[in-house]
């Protein structure tokens, strides 16, 4: 039987630590809502989502009562709408359309974001890909809860550098047409390299072609709870740090489990993945950064924080995978800037810069996550520091993401309030050398060589 | 079996058990196991019940508990088993 001492442990967890279920996100296939009248496709998506996602807060809010655990988030993801609306749309007002009807599908089921309004353009573009793309700016600026993800490279395809250089330009068009909201569409566009097809956190989750018609996915979330149980072991050796870790990313991953096998049942479809990924929020004590100080770095930033995360994301997923039986998504640990306050504090005192974040993307598993740049940063800037992302992801044969936020009007020392789970950021400085003539140059890096594997 | 987890914590004071586990006898609970210590100065106590027999649904039991507490001046939280069993054995 369980002893009062275990329920302490869990509930200690929850209440003090931060443990939440940070998404249930309901997967939604609309392959079969293509159609080659906008109008009857736009009808058929909300009809479809708005009819598989009736119950879905419901049933989070009866899971997170039954349990005692706050399941923080309901969300949807789409197949990546590039494709549904290849066949209907011939203009990117067209696209944005589809935009407002998945925001409107969204606010009738009560979720607070959808992610898909997608293009997977690793190898090229197709005409539909590029209305998509070129409408994402309109399409952020003029709804809510839509978010938007390109994946632009992959280790079996290489790197697209057209739609990277594309996707500077749309960043930046993002950024002034939400000018008035410090940028905030750009907190809801992600560029992919290796996207995965079941990510259940935004803004890069899509539903994608690989899945069958629906699926429930989960996040978990408990930076607290690792920090918590570190806290015990200060000074202990790398062997206390690593298994500390990784029995604690078990224990949390379990709730994931519990929560999806229950949303699964309950809503009686088929459960993908738990997400192992440790995912901060602005609230106190709920940081990675904070975790990278209690592992002994002095703040997040300083010589070691590379080599520190990568113990974390390792141990993460060790202790993470044998509490799960299907384990997907992005599973390591986010670095998003506004997101994490340890993460803030440490970039006011200088000890973390945009360089040191690129360098930890190679040992975690999101990427450049939710950092706001001065608003005059060249398209190609921002396309050159893509392309750097997406050859860390392609080389090293992982996911990796750029979300920046070019803050229009606002310059280093200055910051960029997004507000609720987006947090707030202080900007960042960037490389003022320019890239112009390596970005300027068409066509696609080909594929690294050991991807050719057969 | 339907199996609960009711934990009560706050200040000790008299007739906490009497109260509890009179209501899960009057809404058909089965107590499976209680435990109870003083941890940081703060009454802990843990019952296991089985609440397959019970007419009410799960929330109902849980705001009711929930209320008592506040009577009480303890708080007491209910949930499912599962999310302790999951969590703490392999």
């Amino acid at each position: 039987m369980i002893n009062l001492f275990e329920v302490r442990e869990t509930n200690k967890m929850i209440e003090q630590e931060l443990l939440d279920v940070r998404t249930i996100t309901l997967g939604i296939s609309l392959l079969d809502c293509a159609d080659s009248d906008i109008s009857r496709l736009n009808g058929r998506i909300y009809e479809k989502i708005t009819r598989l996602g009736s119950r879905l807060v419901e049933t989070g809010e009866a899971i997170s009562k039954d349990f005692g655990i706050p399941i923080v988030n309901k969300r949807v993801s789409v197949t990546p709408i590039s494709l549904i609306g290849a066949g209907a749309c011939r203009d990117t007002e067209d696209y944005v359309s589809i935009a407002r009807t998945l925001d409107y599908a969204a606010k009738e089921i009560g979720i607070n974001f959808l992610g898909g309004y997608s293009a997977l353009v690793n190898k090229g573009m197709t005409a539909s890909d590029r209305l998509l793309i070129e409408s994402i700016p309109e399409a952020l600026a003029s709804t809510e809860m839509v978010c938007s993800s390109v994946n632009v490279g992959s280790t079996r395809t290489g790197i697209d550098m057209d739609a990277v250089r594309l996707m500077g330009g749309i960043i930046r068009k993002t950024a002034e047409l939400t000018a008035d909201r410090d940028s905030l569409g750009c907190a809801k566009l992600v560029v992919f390299c290796n996207a995965p097809d079941d990510n259940p956190f935004m803004a890069g989750a899509f539903h994608g072609v690989t899945e069958g018609d629906a699926v429930i996915n989960v996040g978990v979330s408990g930076p607290g709870v690792v920090k918590s149980a570190l806290e015990k072991v200060r000074g202990e050796s790398f062997e206390v740090l690593c298994e500390t870790i990784k029995k604690t990313a078990f224990k949390v991953t379990r709730v994931g489990q519990l929560v999806a096998q229950e949303a699964s049942r309950r809503l009686n479809v088929p459960f993908g993945i738990v997400d192992l990924s440790l995912a901060p929020t602005p609230a106190i004590g709920d940081s990675v950064a904070e975790i990278l100080e209690q592992m002994g770095l002095e703040r997040a930033g300083a010589p070691g924080t590379t080599a520190a995360l990568a113990i974390l994301n390792d141990q993460v997923k060790k202790g993470g995978v044998m509490a799960s039986s299907y384990v997907g998504g992005l599973s390591g640990a986010f670095i998003p800037v506004s997101e994490d306050q340890g993460m803030i504090d440490a970039v006011h005192e200088g000890a973390l810069t945009i360089e040191k974040l690129e360098a930890m993307t190679c040992v975690c598993s999101v990427g450049l996550d939710m950092i706001a740049i001065p608003g005059d940063t060249p398209a190609s800037t921002i396309a050159g520091i893509i392309a750097d992302e997406a050859a860390i992801g392609m080389i090293n044969q992982k996911t990796t993401a750029v979300r920046l936020i070019p803050v229009i009007g606002k310059d280093v020392g200055e910051t960029a309030t997004f507000g609720g789970l987006l947090g707030y950021a202080p900007i960042l400085p960037v490389n003022r050398f320019s890239c112009d003539a390596f970005i300027g140059r068409k066509g696609r890096i080909p594929a690294p060589i050991h991807s050719f594997k057969n | 079996m339907d199996k609960i987890i009711i934990t009560v914590v706050g200040k000790d004071t008299l007739g906490i058990i009497a109260r509890v586990t009179t209501y899960l006898y009057q809404n058909n609970i089965n107590i499976l196991d209680i435990s109870q210590t003083i941890l940081d100065d703060m009454f802990n106590m843990m019952v296991i019940a089985d609440m397959q027999n019970c007419k009410k649904e799960f929330g109902l039991v849980s705001d009711e508990l929930q209320a008592l507490g506040v009577e009480i001046g303890l708080r007491v939280l209910t949930q499912k088993e599962e999310i302790f069993t999951k969590m703490h054995r392999i």
